[in-house]
């Protein structure tokens, strides 16, 4: 607790001599306030935990006392039976592909619809923008009938294509970069084109290398929001082998019937990669959600 | 946005067409994906479309709709879908806002609080709902252990019982999703500027004056943001319903995507289904124009 300190601002104003009595009730308020964010804060960490220390339970132990959070035995069973039974690694294989897929195919393409809308003058550029605009407001998951239709009769069913390229056309992405491209100085990308480059390789030689902050940005939110997704993938996978990760958990619970160390091994399992990820880009992920309040 | 002037006088024709060239990979993908199946949900709507024949099947004209406003179903699935929303979005508003505040004023711990309130957002809804039925099991769950701590003898069944069902599932929800408020909070504390905060402290105002005069009436515009992405995402709820209950006890719990989801792909009926979508995206377009009138407003008053 003593690792915690108070905003410097909040000592400091000590300097302008307020009365004692202020300072007090300063330092009591501050004192309340980290209190109730401690507590919350282990409240919410509780389920995480208990999901931890359930999952690493020997079985027998789960069954006589559920609610128990330490063993005296702990043991990797439920890991391995999970491995075992289910297909734990082509979830993850396929997570990992359809994810990479859809994330690069976003950054490319938003990123030169973005250019084009930013840098480029052309007639209808505003009509377009416009119409992008517009493409915020519609909910895909309102679309996915057709959406499945159009799939299904070109034969994208359970394929990483029938996965990836409905998640492709993110707006969001597009404002992302526009956003980002339209704070670049003028005269750079002026200078880059009366040196004789074109449009693209200006975008790509010029505009891409420094636009680091909007292509971090943008990767970890498209790659986090495909990972997650669990609606689309359940309706365009059905062979085990293809499902991704999170479409595969919910078949374990078939697979096991109850048995809670198991489910909780298999949520640790599935909440490991992201973990890390949030763990390795905690500030990149902040900063993204901070700049676009995208969601 | 500001008019620049066009680029250099060297504009030839491969000039013209390097912008719509750049935004076509994109603008196929979004006429393909977005708008062909919002037309298609809205032609649709209009005909007896079954998922087991091609083609859009029968003209009905208005059949649809007239079944879908007259089906007891449709209404239901939309209260519970806008209980959801309530359900979710006051605690998902207010406690974020009071959380972040709190962990503004502290700077050195505040890797630890946006870790536990923001980690369990980037989790998949699979792992959530997970551990949440396990949480909330009969008899041998956390939830009703924990109530029992404090004297509830015969804790409620959370999941199995109606009246509890859709609440604990908004529970489990607040906890999941918080996060995401959260740092959006924290990023508005980074516009309210630190001399506003000194010189009411030097007039005398105390902490809690202090956020409750000064703080939060500056987070204005973040909590219509806040607010209005929250309305939106809730009424977009489907996938942790479909795997705690599946809708269920008695229906207490299915929302609207739901009914989409079940009389689409489980019973096949495409025509009735974009009839209920296009409900539902007029429920939440009507949402977002709000959003967008209130900001427009808010910018012209500053």
């Amino acid at each position: 607790m003593t690792a915690i300190a108070t905003r410097p601002e909040t000592e400091q104003r000590g300097g302008t001599t307020p009365p004692a009595r202020r300072r007090d009730s300063e330092r009591l308020f501050n004192r309340v306030a980290l209190g109730t964010l401690i507590a919350l804060a282990l409240l919410w960490l509780v389920p995480l935990a208990w999901a931890l220390a359930t999952s690493v339970r020997p079985a027998q132990e789960v069954v006589t006392n559920p609610t128990g959070w330490f063993t005296a035995h702990p043991t990797l069973d439920a890991y391995g039976e999970i491995f075992d039974a289910g297909k734990l690694p082509y979830w993850y294989a396929n997570s990992f592909i359809t994810s990479i897929l859809t994330t690069v195919l976003t950054v490319i393409m938003a990123s030169l619809a973005a250019f084009a809308l930013s840098q480029t003058r052309f007639r209808l550029r505003r009509a377009a923008f416009v119409m992008l605009l517009a493409g915020i407001m519609i909910p895909g998951q309102v679309l996915m009938i057709p959406q499945f239709l159009a799939l299904q009769s070109a034969g994208l069913l359970n394929t990483y294509w029938g996965v990836v390229l409905p998640q492709v056309p993110n707006v969001v992405a597009v404002f992302v970069f526009k956003q980002f491209f339209d704070g670049i100085p003028r005269e750079l990308i002026d200078a880059a084109r009366a040196d004789g480059a074109g449009w693209l390789r200006t975008y790509w030689q010029i505009v891409m290398p420094i636009s680091r902050p909007a292509v971090s940005a943008v990767t970890i939110f498209v790659f986090v929001g495909v990972w997650n997704n669990f609606l689309w993938p359940l309706l365009v996978v059905t062979d085990p082998e293809m499902m991704t990760l999170p479409v595969g958990l919910t078949s374990v619970q078939d697979v096991f019937g109850v048995p809670y160390a198991q489910l909780m091994a298999s949520a640790v399992l599935g909440a490991i990669p992201l973990l890390a990820v949030f763990a390795l880009f905690q500030r990149r992920i902040v900063e993204g959600i901070a700049g676009t309040g995208l969601k | 946005m500001a008019t620049t002037t066009a680029p250099s006088s060297t504009s030839s024709r491969g000039d013209r067409w390097a912008g719509p060239g750049m935004l076509l990979p994109f603008a196929l993908f979004y006429l393909v994906f977005l708008v062909g199946p919002l037309i298609y949900t809205v032609v649709a709507g209009f005909f007896e479309t079954s998922l087991l024949k091609s083609g859009l099947g029968d003209f009905a004209g208005l059949t649809n709709y007239k079944e879908v406003l007259g089906d007891a179903e449709f209404w239901r699935t939309l209260r519970n879908t806008l209980w959801f929303t309530v359900l979710t979005t006051v605690p998902l508003v207010l406690l974020s806002l009071a959380l972040a505040v709190l962990a503004d004023r502290f700077v050195r711990g505040r890797w630890f609080f946006r870790f536990a309130f923001f980690a369990p957002f980037v989790l998949p809804s699979a792992v959530i709902s997970l551990l949440f039925m396990f949480i909330y099991a009969d008899q041998l769950g956390l939830a009703q252990e924990a109530v029992k701590w404090f004297g509830v003898e015969t804790p409620p069944s959370w999941l199995g019982d109606p009246d509890w069902a859709m609440i604990s599932i908004a529970a489990a929800t607040v906890w999941w999703t918080i996060g995401f408020n959260f740092v959006l909070y924290l990023a508005g504390l980074q516009d309210v500027p630190r001399e506003v905060h000194e010189a009411a402290a030097i007039d005398g105002a105390g902490p809690w004056q202090r956020i409750r005069h000064v703080v939060v009436p500056m987070l204005g515009r973040t909590t219509t943001l806040v607010t209005v992405l929250q309305i939106i995402a809730s009424l977009k709820v489907f996938d942790q319903i479909y795997m705690m209950t599946s809708g269920g006890p008695d229906g207490s719990t299915r929302p609207s995507l739901q009914l989409i989801y079940d009389t689409g792909f489980v019973e096949g009926r495409v025509g009735y289904a974009s009839t209920v979508s296009l409900l539902l995206f007029l429920v939440i377009l009507f949402v977002s124009l709000v959003w967008f009138a209130l900001v427009r407003r808010a910018e012209k008053e500053n």
